[in-house]
């Protein structure tokens, strides 16, 4: 399973297929981050079969919807709570991350986890992502943006120049006071 | 190294990529380290502004000015800051702007414009050298 691009929050609302019309089900509901509804659908029967007696195959999906930000220009801090396998052995680890949509930052922390611990996609779980307000922010990469006079320059900008030749005689400006 | 210009709340930014290229816009905060919250203004008539979004500080280039605001302020507030320190006039008359412009009219230039403007240009270059007189033969290398 590839999460490839942004990642999209769907909600997914699924139970058992009642043996007959008397019979009442639960519903099951989960928050599901995916980069499109059929893989949220998937998603989720994979996490139901391990916590309900209900499969793909004696189940139905009710309805998948998408959740969309609330305020997606509004920047928060997000605090993503995850379990995933490494090598060795499976953690569980919390990440913070600075960013305008839930999605975005989820998006993040698959590519972080990626990087940093080669983690692929179907082992990271994210458990829980929420909103934390900056006092209560850990991470100082996050931290040392909590300040409302923020300054600092762009030393050493290194321009994207894609038509620039293999060799040159001169060298790249980077200095752009 | 002493830097003039700061990514820093009401910095004008010149976006270079993208949709929004060639328009200019004010950093209203400070996502993280690669981003920012921009919004601009229209600064031509009939022409739209940046709408409020991120945009990484790769594709903006930092420009010298800046106006007052708070971080993360309206629209409106935005627009009332941008217009006291007339940012749009400022950009539109610097040599920079002025450059761009002509660089984009350059492209758009059919073949029969460009005749013009080699022909223009050959009028113009025949009345300099009349008025700079005959070239005074040189002496050294005679």
């Amino acid at each position: 399973m590839k999460f490839r691009g942004n990642l999209r929050q769907y909600e997914v609302i699924g139970r058992k297929v009642p043996k007959d019309k008397s019979e009442v089900v639960p519903l099951y509901k989960m928050k599901i981050f995916a980069p499109d509804d059929i893989v949220a659908k998937s998603r989720f029967w994979y996490f139901i079969k391990k916590m309900k007696k209900v499969k793909r195959s004696n189940g139905e999906i009710i309805n998948v919807r998408e959740l969309y930000e609330k305020r997606p220009l509004k920047i928060k801090n997000f605090g993503v709570w995850l379990r995933y396998d490494s090598r060795s052995g499976t953690h569980n680890m919390y990440k913070e991350y600075r960013d305008l949509t839930t999605s975005g930052a989820v998006t993040s922390c698959y590519r972080e986890m990626g990087a940093r611990h080669r983690a692929r996609a179907h082992n990271i779980t994210i458990l829980r992502v929420a909103e934390v307000k900056p006092a209560d922010c850990r991470r100082p990469h996050v931290l040392q943006f909590r300040d409302s006079h923020i300054r600092f320059p762009l030393p050493h900008r290194v321009v994207g120049n894609w038509n620039r030749p293999r060799f040159t005689t001169k060298r790249p400006r980077t200095l752009y006071k | 190294m002493v830097f003039e210009r700061y990514v820093e709340v009401g910095r004008v930014a010149l976006v270079s990529c993208g949709p929004y290229k060639g328009k200019v816009c004010a950093i209203i905060d400070v996502i993280d380290q690669n981003r920012a919250l921009v919004e601009g203004p229209s600064t031509k008539q009939g022409e739209e502004g940046v709408p409020r979004q991120a945009i990484r500080f790769k594709l903006l280039q930092l420009l010298p000015y800046k106006i007052k605001i708070a971080h993360t302020t309206r629209s409106k507030a935005l627009k009332s800051a941008w217009d006291k320190e007339s940012i749009s006039t400022k950009w539109t008359t610097s040599i920079v702007c002025q450059k761009l412009d002509a660089r984009k009219r350059r492209q758009l230039l059919t073949d029969f414009d460009r005749f013009k403007l080699m022909k223009t240009k050959q009028r113009r270059q025949r009345l300099i050298r009349l008025c700079m007189g005959p070239k005074p033969k040189d002496k050294a290398n005679k």
